[in-house]
């Protein structure tokens, strides 16, 4: 039985959570259950926390975060496909006190930008690559993407991914790892809250390790796509945790000690 | 002029690129323009400049894009096969209306083609060579001179339309030494306000977005509409171009860059035979001199059009002169280079054609 507050009433109340005013009064154009929607809350909540909102510049990549510009409430340019991280290098590089963030997908970052991620990883570029790695092309109505899991049914590979014709899911976050040029690569995920605390620390961490111009930082978020995989926001939650952390683990690849 | 010296042209094009304040380089390296990239690398960072090797012209050109976005004066170069990979980019930054300046020292072509000149680029410089309705504005130089020149003409073009500026030239103007000098320039005082640009969202603005995004047919209609006013008042304004010897000519030659050298050899060797004929050099191939060449049309009998290539900027001079005289086209392909001899041959066969047809119509 729910009754109305009165103003007096929410008065003596104390707020416990609000929303950052660093996403714009747009609604989200993310189908019910997404994680995108998750993930750009939580980064523009560190933004505001960190209170950088006048020194972040982000970059949207194409694929259904093509329009993360619409909702964060920060300077941002729109990358061609694959190239957020080129495009990210360059505003670094010549706005080098600035906090610079990319946030990409798994075709995005991890096929059609395999190069530009390696290449900026490698160079150990200050900046942040966001990975949203949700093993399914989403904006382009579920084809199979470079990280989608053995046997998984997408449009193109609708008996399910075979190693013969696709060869095997890739892990970008274990590659980038490998590098020098990164200091901080996590891979953290959003079907909880426990875990959304946890993904909101890691970004916490990346921001504050690229004001220190530590290098490259890496959060990948193993993520959902319920439209593309044909199931319920639940559902998929759950298929995440019993399908998709097994072979992409949550924790932290590399980090300072 | 103090300041002269003898300089390759693809030297002296980058010594411009660091003396118009020119802030970051981005590029890969390519036969016959790496020493744009090489001379930026030492004396460009020692000089401030941000210089980047990237892994591939695909990065260097979105580098551009995210350079330019955050407000900064800046470039790339390549050369004919570098160029095709930056295609989608430069589309993007006309799109998004970016100003930057790509240099295109060409080679021939089809595929890895040759390391030797050409001007086989130019459709793909001055017809958007990526997709959707969009332009570059394209100088040629013709001389290690207007390699540097163009550069400050280049930039501040780009600056004042906010769109990408190309310099067409090729791998003989990269390669060829002659003398040089630098004109006076203050990057400060031709430095342009760009509030658009991407560098932090204080409180006071709305925030900035660097995008060519526009899912809304009615928006993105009304965005190539505002675009191709823009190119409309480009052609209004900024059309260049050279007229040697016109004044009197019966015939007229037209060829742009190194062509327009050897054609300017021609001219003197078939005015030594007594052939009144005159030059016509386009220096902004984007926007294309029309006007002049269907004025002169009018009062001349034929005009011959020398390239390096199959016959690409042939078209537009027919298109110019609209049928009033007969165009002819000589030109050599796949880094062969044509001699001023066999321009005068060719000019002698449109001369000898139009004497017999004006024979016959007596």
């Amino acid at each position: 039985m729910e009754q109305e507050l009165t103003a007096a009433e929410l008065e003596t109340m104390e707020c416990v959570y609000a929303p950052t005013d660093l996403l714009t009064d747009i609604r989200f154009h993310y189908c019910p259950g997404c994680g995108h929607s998750v993930v750009h809350r939580l980064l523009m909540e560190v933004v505001e926390e960190l209170g950088i909102q006048e020194n972040t510049i982000g970059v949207a990549p194409v694929g259904c975060s093509v329009f993360a510009y619409n909702y964060m409430d920060i300077d941002m340019q729109e990358a061609a496909h694959g190239r957020a991280s080129a495009v990210a290098t360059a505003v670094k590089r010549i706005l080098p006190d600035k906090y610079v963030f990319s946030y990409q997908g798994d075709g995005d970052l991890a096929a059609i930008g395999t190069a530009e991620t390696i290449h900026t990883a490698n160079r150990g570029e200050n900046i942040l690559l966001v990975f949203i790695n949700n093993a399914i092309y989403g904006m382009t109505g579920g084809q199979m993407a470079p990280t989608t899991l053995l046997g998984m049914k997408t449009t193109t590979s609708p008996a399910g991914r075979t190693v013969e014709t696709a060869g095997y899911p890739i892990k970008m976050a274990d590659i980038v790892a490998t590098f020098a040029g990164t200091y901080f690569v996590t891979r953290q995920s959003v079907h909880t809250p426990n875990a959304v605390r946890y993904l909101k620390k890691a970004l916490t961490k990346a921001f504050q390790y690229q004001k220190e111009g530590r290098g490259t930082c890496f959060v990948e978020v193993v993520s959902n796509c319920p439209s593309g995989w044909k199931m319920t926001p639940v559902q998929a939650n759950k298929w995440l945790e019993q399908n998709m952390l097994p072979l992409y683990p949550v924790g932290d690849i590399k980090a300072p000690k | 002029m103090s300041d002269i010296q003898l300089m390759k042209g693809n030297e002296a094009l980058a010594e411009a690129a660091i003396r118009a304040g020119c802030q970051a380089y981005f590029g890969y390296p390519i036969t016959p323009q790496s020493e744009i990239l090489e001379y930026l690398a030492d004396e460009g960072r020692q000089r401030g400049m941000i210089v980047l090797q990237a892994e591939s012209e695909v990065a260097s050109i979105n580098m551009v894009y995210g350079a330019a976005g955050a407000g900064a004066r800046v470039m790339t170069s390549s050369s004919s096969p570098g160029i095709s990979l930056m295609q989608e980019g430069i589309s993007y930054i006309a799109g998004a209306e970016l100003p930057c300046l790509i240099v295109n020292v060409s080679r021939g072509g089809p595929g890895l083609g040759t390391i030797q000149p050409s001007q086989g680029d130019y459709f793909q410089a001055t017809k958007g060579g990526g997709h959707g309705d969009y332009r570059l504005i394209v100088l040629a130089p013709a001389s290690v001179q207007e390699m540097a020149d163009f550069v400050f003409d280049a930039f501040d073009l780009a600056d004042r339309y906010r769109n990408p500026v190309m310099i067409l030239a090729d791998g003989a103007l990269g390669q060829m030494m002659e003398k040089v000098a630098f004109r006076e320039y203050d990057p400060e005082q031709h430095k342009v306000p760009k509030p658009w640009a991407t560098v932090g969202k204080p409180k006071s603005r709305e925030r900035n977005i660097i995008t060519s995004l526009h899912i809304q047919p009615e928006k993105m209609e009304q965005i190539n509409l505002r675009l191709q006013e823009k190119y409309r008042t480009m052609g209004e304004r900024e059309v260049r171009y050279e007229l040697v010897e016109t004044d009197d000519a019966e015939y007229l030659i037209v060829g742009y860059g190194l062509a327009a050298r050897i054609a300017h050899r021609a001219v003197e060797q078939a005015r030594a035979d007594g052939i009144k004929v005159g030059l016509v050099r386009p220096i902004t191939l984007f926007p294309f001199p029309s006007d002049i060449i269907n004025t002169l049309a009018h009062r001349t009998r034929g005009a011959l059009v020398v390239e390096m290539n199959a016959g690409q900027m042939v078209e537009d001079v027919r298109l110019a002169v609209n049928g009033l005289i007969p165009v002819a086209f000589y030109g050599r392909m796949g880094g062969m280079v044509a001699s001023p001899e066999e321009v005068t041959a060719a000019l002698n066969v449109l001369v000898k054609k139009d004497v017999a047809q004006h024979a016959e119509a007596y």
